[in-house]
């Protein structure tokens, strides 16, 4: 809400017209930009001027704008969600850049995310990585035991939380020099593992989890971090951790 | 004169639910599997409901407009879930709850529906634990609660700021069981166009798949919409970009009634609009208002220095603050529901005392400084330090807030450049939720057979005002414990049915009034793009149809949204093609819907001639300016029927009886 001075920038965008199709960069002049706007208005700022131009508008993924739904993604100046820490693309303000700043803006890359158009790009294969063991197996009966008869102590409840924050945007694979999945897929299977009524299912899950990442192309984890440094939510590596232990477990006694 | 039965079974209140379950019809299990269920839209209502009707057998079809079901937009609520539990021993019953809702929708709700609402409640929570939800716990390991406007106990559930997010998860957890199973087959990044008709029965839908741009037909023998509310038709909302109204709109141009459009939620405590380039607004949690205190300055000439930047909030002495919800509503303070405070913002704004430098000085504070010390003092305490210094309480203070409110602080931060914990945070109201939706009986069966409406797409249980934490109770309500019940009722006649077919003329003709539509849109090629519309038709809205209402600015609206959506559909241009990822095109078809609902939204307000909760009249207020309701003529539920346009639609009234709770001047003094 400050009157700061408004931003003449230059972007260079990715553009690509579809999955099969080759991209590039393209340049586009933006002017009187309030550093109060946020990243996306800024875009959408540059759309409505492409589309008064006759051009067709910049692709994005974006929905609730508010850092929790994980639609938008952007790799902006070489970092997923950009130079801020702890937020997504849609919660990150032009007040993070300078006046006559030039503004790289990528889609996520990874071999399991194929561009669809622009910075749009597809992680289904975030989708299949849950459908593999990402639940507790109960049905919805209206007799199940009373939510206290399940106490939990608050530390392994604080840390499940933590762990089940994440928003699955894919930060943490477009960080990753491997495109690794490891720490997308460890916060679902540490939230579990944390709680006793994940218990029960903790083998299968954490096999079957890891299995399906493999198979959608992600990359192995080298615990270089990168993927904790740049997550919007600011899930742990620790996760990644508690998974291997838990693999380590489960293959050895499954 | 009514054509709408509810289909409120007969006994007393508290056994209907029992009863009606008790009575109803029950497919067998072999038969589920040769029935179809569409379910457009996978939030709490939508995700809840595919997910247990595919446990329970059925064929299920779920769609939704984001890349992944998870992203559905009750992600974003943030305070909590009610539920009767009464872990806290204050008092709290299903018959409490029931009441609070009650009496906080302005008597304005069904009561059956209501009190089944409560009844549910506690199953959630139990549900919800059990599929690992990760709710917050106190340090024996039990549920700990919170309080939220409207009520006296504490009955709210929360995970941080971010319980919506985290029931999603589990009901996305749920609806991942079943995919994997092949019982649910899932539809991302598919847009509903239309529902489809047969012999009177909603039979199938027409979908744009939104990569591809090709259109769909894809039948069943029942449609369940959960396609959330309308907030959006004000562009600046706390609604997701992509929320819309084009699901529920498209069943009510095919003969569904649309229900109180008026009602709609106008949430007190938002971050405020920063200029003309604001995309959307961001809401900060109701359950700051367990420890924040909201408040302008007494004195005019100070107002005008905060906003012109010579006057900091932080010195502003003590005698010289307002705390205005504590002065005129002493017994619920900063805890009065969402209308009442949002009025009573606006109420101070427009006599000058607001805080923040725009045409209409909107914008109040909200203060956790008196918490942080409060905190801070029991900490130290807690901790055995004597004679604390003044920054040992505030920093120990600061720490017990940043674990309550953490996240919803750094929002805040990274949103305005502000530090909340030092200063002040400066807030308004804004569009949140709508607690007008589809008609629905009973059942859940909107007037169209075969076809629901379910969570916020419905009107059912809020009345003319939703309470905090409300809103997920009644979306997992409906998906998980209400729904497939009903629908197994309904269903059991359709078990010699077969497949339907989307060969029979209703579906070449849905599909075709769908490609048509797009084209239009496409080859219109005019000089304004959508936005230029949508904020043209915020700024009526937010105007005249907003916070306060009037006969001249009722009518005036009506005109000028009728006008407005003449010129969208001679002037708008869309980019681009039908068969490929387009994303203007999308939002055109939404702001078209949007143009229409707007229209009826006003019309609605203009007829109901009382104020009650997010409703409120110039024209029908106390003398000390609270809503002032009129039970004998406008106890009734406004059921609109679609005829050709908005402004010939036919209202229809279904009056609400009280048995069980007794019509009182609703007071939070």
């Amino acid at each position: 809400m400050s009157a700061a001075k408004k931003l003449n920038l230059t972007l260079k965008v990715w553009r690509q017209k579809n999955g099969n199709a080759k991209g590039n960069l393209e340049t586009y002049p933006l002017a009187d930009i309030s550093p109060d706007s946020s990243f996306l208005e800024m875009l959408d700022i540059l759309n409505n001027g492409l589309i008064d131009k006759g051009e067709s508008p910049v692709v994005f993924d974006h929905d609730c704008r508010e850092g929790i739904c994980g639609s938008c993604s952007l790799y902006i100046n070489g970092e997923p969600h950009g130079p801020a820490r702890l937020v997504t693309t849609c919660q990150l303000h032009m007040r993070s850049f300078k006046d006559g700043e030039t503004i790289y803006i990528e889609p996520f890359r990874a071999k399991a995310f194929p561009v669809i158009k622009d910075l749009m790009v597809d992680r289904s294969a975030f989708d299949r990585i849950q459908h593999a063991g990402g639940y507790i197996s109960v049905n919805t009966s209206g007799n199940t035991q009373d939510a206290n008869s399940i106490p939990i102590e608050k530390e392994d409840a604080d840390e499940a939380f933590y762990s089940a924050a994440c928003i699955g945007c894919g930060a943490c694979v477009a960080a990753c020099k491997n495109a690794s999945a490891s720490l997308f897929v460890a916060a679902k299977v540490s939230q579990y593992a944390l709680l006793p009524q994940g218990k029960i299912e903790a083998k299968d899950r954490v096999l079957n989890m890891v299995k399906q990442a493999e198979k959608e192309g992600f990359g192995p984890c080298s615990n270089t971090g990168a993927c904790e440094v740049e997550c919007p939510k600011g899930i742990s590596i620790e996760n990644i951790a508690r998974m291997n232990r838990e693999f380590l477990s489960a293959s050895i006694t499954k | 004169m009514s054509k709408l039965d509810s289909k409120v079974p007969k006994g007393p209140l508290k056994d209907k639910w029992t009863n009606y379950k008790n009575n109803i019809n029950l497919v067998n299990p072999a038969n589920k599997r040769n029935i179809d269920v569409i379910v457009v839209g996978t939030g709490l209502a939508g995700g809840s409901a595919a997910a247990t009707l595919a446990e329970l057998g059925y064929n299920v079809k779920a769609f939704c407009y984001q890349d992944s079901p998870r992203r559905a937009h009750s992600i974003a609520a943030q305070g909590g879930i009610n539920a009767a539990k009464n872990y806290q021993g204050d008092g709290d019953s299903t018959y409490r709850l029931f009441y609070d809702t009650i009496k906080g929708g302005d008597y304005r709700s069904r009561e059956a529906n209501v009190y089944r609402l409560a009844e549910v409640s506690s199953n959630i929570i139990d549900q919800c634990v059990a599929q690992g939800v990760p709710f917050a716990r106190d340090y024996g390991g039990l549920l700990d609660n919170r309080s939220f406007g409207g009520v006296l106990v504490s009955r709210t559930f929360y995970a941080k700021g971010q319980t919506g997010q985290q029931l999603l998860l589990g009901a996305y957890s749920a609806m991942n069981r079943q995919i994997a199973k092949g019982k649910i087959q899932m539809f991302n990044r598919h847009e509903m166009l239309d529902v489809v008709i047969v012999d009177g029965k909603a039979r199938g839908i027409i979908a744009r798949d939104l990569v591809t741009g090709n259109i769909e037909r894809h039948s069943a023998h029942a449609v369940v919409l959960g396609t959330g509310g309308y907030g959006n038709v004000f562009f600046l909302s706390t609604n997701a970009m992509g929320s819309n109204v084009t699901a529920a709109w498209k069943a009510h141009k095919k003969g569904a009634y649309f229900a109180n459009p008026c009602y709609t939620q106008i949430h007190p405590t938002c971050i405020p609009v920063h200029g003309t380039q604001q995309s959307k607004l961001t809401l900060m949690s109701e359950s700051l208002r367990n420890d924040g205190r909201i408040w302008v300055p007494k004195n005019l000439k100070d107002a005008e220095a905060v906003r012109n930047g010579s006057l900091k909030a932080v010195n502003i002495e003590e005698e010289d603050r307002d705390y205005y919800l504590e002065r005129r509503y002493p017994s619920f303070g900063n805890l009065v529901p969402r209308d009442v405070a949002s009025r009573a913002a606006k109420e101070r704004c427009d006599a000058g005392y607001g805080i923040i430098a725009n045409d209409t000085n909107e914008g109040v504070f909200l203060d956790f400084a008196a918490a942080i010390q409060r905190y801070g003092t029991e900490e130290a305490l807690i901790k055995g330090i004597s004679n604390p210094t003044q920054e040992e309480i505030t920093s120990l203070g600061e720490k017990v807030i940043e674990n309550k409110y953490g996240n919803l602080f750094d929002m805040y931060k990274q949103i305005t450049d502000d530090n909340p914990y030092k200063t002040p945070m400066r807030i308004y109201p804004a569009v949140h939720y709508t607690m007008g939706g589809l008609w629905v009986d009973y059942n859940l069966m909107t007037n169209v057979e075969g076809m629901y409406a379910i969570g916020e797409a419905n009107f059912s249980d809020h009345g003319a005002n939703r309470l905090g934490a409300s809103a997920l109770m009644q979306g997992l309500a409906d998906g998980y414990f209400v729904l497939p019940y009903t629908i197994g009722d309904y269903l059991a006649n359709d078990i010699r049915t077969g497949k339907i077919s989307t060969d029979s003329p209703e579906f070449v003709a849905a599909e075709k009034k769908a490609t048509d539509e797009i084209n239009h849109l496409i080859n219109n090629k005019g000089s304004k793009t959508v936005d230029y519309f949508h904020k043209k038709l915020g700024l009526i809205m937010w105007n005249k149809v907003g916070m306060a209402r009037t006969t001249v600015g009722l009518n005036e609206a009506i005109s000028e949204i009728a006008a407005l959506r003449e010129e969208f559909y001679k002037d708008v241009r869309v980019p681009g093609e039908s068969n490929e990822l387009n994303q203007e095109l999308e939002k055109a078809g939404r702001v078209a819907d949007f143009l229409e609902l707007g229209e009826l939204f006003a019309r609605d307000a203009l007829e109901r001639e009382e104020s009650c909760g997010g409703h409120f009249r110039e024209e029908y207020k106390t003398e000390d300016g609270e809503a002032l309701r009129r039970d004998a003529e406008f106890a009734y539920v406004s059921a609109w029927e679609y005829t050709g346009k908005p402004s010939d639609a036919i209202l229809h009234k279904e009056k609400l009886d009280f048995e069980n709770v007794e019509l009182k001047t609703r007071s939070y003094k």
